[in-house]
């Protein structure tokens, strides 16, 4: 990385060199058992160079030849962007646990026999069940130097579990599913499998609901996979920026219920989305999206902070390219209903554990509608059976501005998103059946 | 090369062994509003083993090519971990080739200056039409070159040019904002994005049209999709569901998908096939070796085969049909689609609408998806249809149902086949992979429209 660094230097005026180095071990269980076994190690190594004011970028996966990495990120810099920032000097972070060296320790043995546990808790409970399964454990190491004597490194372990089953049963199609991830090894196959039992529980039968507008509860998994994206869209310093955002007004504005807070938080201990800085070298910090119902800050990186004049909230993410802004872990906070409260309470209504196609509405406008790939039907307060053949269609500015209630059954979703359940007084139907 | 895999797979006790090198270069300009957000390249090499012993499977991937014999080594060992029984895996005849690049108008002899000249042509367009708040642009080209050596003697060399560009328009007014997108791309011919000034400046008016447009009332209608949508459809509601990966393990699926079970009408003929040239599917070679077929999923409404890599045909007992690929060597090939398409009828578009009291005519892409049984896709542009005819637009509309029924429902299939290349599929973390699809216009009875 030094030689790189100092290579660049000469041929440019600034330069920073970002490098991530990883070892994933996934263990794959299919129809039941045992598939397949992988290592996967990669090594990724990104240049960005400032010359005649202007940015160049080039990466390399694999070996690097410092010369042709060079040769690539000074060619686009006679296109790029001109540089109205500067790479972040050296500075001392903030200690952030994401490091235990027990998830190196863990043995392929002793993830298969976790596997296994995981496929056996929930094949045994429902015959005909086919189940895939993975168990994996990661290392990864991520660095960051600039010319401007900033420099800093750090390691992340991370193990996660999943486990998804399908059941055909009278031609319907059923799938249920959880999965938890960690800095830190996981040792309990339950706190995935009885999530997943419970799913086969409430979709034991089939419910027709008639289409109208109806009373809904998201599950932590439907929050997160249904409600999120059209916020993490909205608050995207960059949509705010190009004047893309419906809340680039609103800083300062009550837009949501006062119940609802959103925070990013990537200060957590031993959470997959903690880092004590970005891909950018910039300390991260927890930031306040929204707080009771208020639009308090949207999120940027080095760049679009300083098009937008304002600081980096550390929030310069990589996905493959050059840095932009993107959430690490978003934390809705949690309220006091239990979800069998907010069940109770419905005559008429909707649960939604996952929405198929949510992502496909116009997200910038926070229109959404999906088939619910897996959601139950509410009559007088308890589940009746899984719908099929249904649409909701809603707005989540809308939706949001008037919570019912807020759980107290907060958990983290996939390593990005901690989440309650949520329960919404109305949301538009359309099912087949009417 | 060749003698360096083959030494290197030499002296293994498995039941298969592959080795696959790669090495790419590719190229990215990013625009969002009148900003070169992004302009970059990109360069990897790469390689994977992946072994098989007793039915088990080992891979292992790594940027570091020296030892390939140790690597070989412990793929074979951790297939030996898993394998407990016996393996099944297809028999392909053994190959030795070359496959160069077959592109027209070459995207990497084009000067980074001369591309991003053409994007400011069009990203101009766009922002030049009033209320057009602000556009985005991703255009992308990439070259591979693939080095495939297996335990049966197979030594396969694939180059290949890959090029997408996708222009949105964004429209805003007082707190609404609307969207109105263009995907194209080709395999390696940089001509098929150039002339699309006409094309950039519709998709910026109707995306200031849709802003007043009204939203369509939920539930079921007779639909109309046009050809690009069609293909949308295809792949996702239909396509998924015949790739063998899905339900070779699973008794109630086999017997769900049994070879022979009706589908759709007679007029119903569905095509997947990598052997179809020249779109971004095609390929001479799958990712295990095998040649490139032409498959027939459906013959005159009738489920007749469908898509299998050498594990999944064999522990079907079906034929090889050349569709296991994976995105880089990052992963393992998996079945997937290449270029997937309905089969042109006889309907004219004029005579598919004519007799439609109420409806939606549904065009463009935005996106889909599938679990199988259920799909779910989204239009990009939609009107109206009364009495017959094509009235005022409406909101993108989201159009979902089951595969089972909506086949079933489709009761008109056009005459005007056409194959959209813009499309990037996604399959157990291995996304975009170039795919194509196509359809000529379909009519379906009872479709469920998501809306109000």
């Amino acid at each position: 990385m030094e030689e790189i660094l100092d290579r660049a230097q000469k041929a440019a005026e600034k330069a920073e060199v970002f490098q991530v180095l990883s070892h994933r071990t996934p263990v794959h269980f299919e129809a039941n058992r045992l598939k397949q076994i992988q290592t996967k190690e990669t090594v990724g190594t990104a240049l960005r160079l400032v010359k005649n004011g202007r940015l160049g970028f080039a990466q390399v996966g694999g070996m690097v030849n410092a010369g042709e990495l060079i040769d690539m990120a000074l060619e686009t810099s006679s296109f790029g962007t001109e540089v109205n920032f500067e790479f972040p000097a050296g500075q001392s972070y903030r200690q952030t646990e994401i490091y235990d060296p027990a998830v190196e320790k863990v043995t392929i043995g002793e993830m298969i026999e976790l596997g296994q546990k995981l496929v056996d808790a929930v094949a045994s409970s429902t015959p005909g069940i086919q189940c895939e399964a993975t168990v994996s454990r990661s290392i990864t190491t991520c660095r960051i130097a600039n010319t401007q004597g900033g420099h800093a490194y750090y390691t992340k372990s991370s193990y996660s579990i999943s486990v998804e089953g399908v059941l055909v049963k009278n031609g319907d199609l059923l799938f249920v599913g959880d999965s938890r991830s960690s800095c830190r090894p996981i040792i309990d196959h339950r706190l995935v499998t009885e999530e997943v039992l419970k799913q086969l529980e409430n979709a034991r039968r089939n419910a027709a609901i008639t289409s109208g507008v109806v009373p809904v509860i998201f599950t932590p998994m439907g929050v997160a996979g249904a409600l999120l994206s059209p916020l993490i869209s909205a608050f995207n310093g960059k949509t705010v920026f190009d004047g893309a955002s419906p809340l680039k007004d609103k800083k300062g504005a009550k837009v949501f219920d006062e119940g609802f807070s959103l925070t990013d938080d990537p200060t957590i201990p031993y959470q997959p989305g903690s880092a004590p800085f970005d891909d950018e070298g910039v300390a991260t910090r927890s930031s306040v999206l929204i707080g009771k119902g208020v639009v308090n800050q949207f999120y940027y990186d080095l760049r679009t902070a300083a098009l937008a004049g304002t600081v980096s909230t550390g929030n310069g993410n990589r996905n493959g390219g050059l840095p932009s802004p993107s959430p690490h872990a978003l934390v809705i906070d949690s309220g006091q209903v239990s979800q069998q409260d907010m069940i109770n309470d419905i005559k008429q209504g909707l649960v939604i554990e996952q929405l198929m196609g949510a992502e496909q509405g116009n997200i910038l406008n926070g229109d959404f509608s999906g088939n619910v790939l897996l959601g139950y039907k509410i009559e007088n307060g308890e589940i009746a059976g899984r719908v099929k053949d249904t649409m909701v269609f809603g707005n989540i500015y809308q939706l949001l501005s008037k919570l019912e209630a807020l759980g107290n059954d907060s958990r983290w979703i996939a390593g990005y998103a901690r989440t309650p359940s949520i329960y919404l007084p109305a949301i538009s139907v359309s099912a087949k059946s009417g | 090369m060749q003698d360096r895999l083959f030494s290197a797979l030499k002296g293994h006790n498995a039941d298969y062994i592959e080795i696959r090198l790669e090495e790419s270069k590719s190229t990215r300009l990013i625009y969002r509003g009148e900003r070169l957000e992004e302009a970059g390249r990109t360069a990897g090499i790469g390689g994977n083993v992946r072994a098989l012993v007793k039915g088990g499977w080992g891979f292992i991937s790594f940027n570091n090519l020296e030892n390939l014999s140790q690597k070989v080594t412990l793929a074979v060992e951790q297939a030996g971990y898993v394998g407990k029984e016996e393996s099944k895996f297809s028999p392909s005849a053994p190959v030795t080739d070359r496959v160069e690049v077959e592109f027209g108008k070459n995207p990497l002899d084009i000067p980074l200056a001369e591309k991003k000249a053409l994007l400011d042509e069009y990203n101009s367009i766009m922002l030049g039409i009033p209320q057009i708040t602000t556009t985005s642009i991703g255009y992308a080209d990439g070259k591979k070159k693939v080095s495939f050596a297996n335990s049966e003697g197979t030594y396969i060399e694939q180059n290949r040019i890959d090029l997408t560009l996708r222009l949105t328009a964004i429209a805003g007014k007082g707190g609404e904002v609307q969207q109105v997108g263009l995907s194209t791309g080709s395999k390696g011919d940089f001509s098929a994005i150039e002339k699309l000034h006409s094309r950039a400046k519709d998709i910026a008016d109707r995306a200031v049209a849709l802003l007043t447009a009204p939203q369509v009332k939920g539930g079921p209608y007779t639909v109309v999709l046009d050809p690009v949508l069609a293909g949308v459809f295809v792949h996702e509601a239909f396509g998924h569901l015949s790739e063998a990966d899905h339900i070779y393990e699973n008794p109630q699926l086999r017997e769900m998908m049994v070879l022979g079970r009706r589908f759709g009408g007679k007029h119903l003929d569905i095509v997947d096939g990598a052997a179809v040239p020249g779109y971004r599917g095609s390929f001479k070679y799958d990712d295990e070796g095998v040649p490139a077929t032409k498959t027939h999923l459906i013959k005159e409404g009738v489920l007749t085969s469908r898509l299998h890599s050498r594990e999944t045909a064999a522990k079907m007992g079906e034929p090889i049909t050349g569709n296991a690929r994976a995105i880089s060597y990052l992963f393992p090939p998996i079945v997937r689609m290449t270029n997937t398409y309905i089969e042109p009828g006889t309907t004219s578009f004029a005579d598919m609408i004519s007799d439609i009291k109420e409806g939606v005519y549904a065009r463009d892409w935005y996106g889909g998806t599938t679990s199988l049984e259920m799909f779910t896709f989204s239009a990009g542009e939609a009107y109206m249809i009364r009495n017959g005819k094509i009235e005022e637009l409406v909101r993108p509309v989201v159009l979902t149902g089951n595969v089972f029924t909506t086949l079933e429902n489709i009761d008109a299939i056009g005459n005007d086949l056409d194959m959209n290349q813009g499309g990037g599929c996604g399959k157990a973390g291995q996304s975009p992979l170039p795919v194509s699809n196509g359809s000529p216009h379909i009519r379906i009875r009872n479709c469920l429209v998501g809306g109000k």
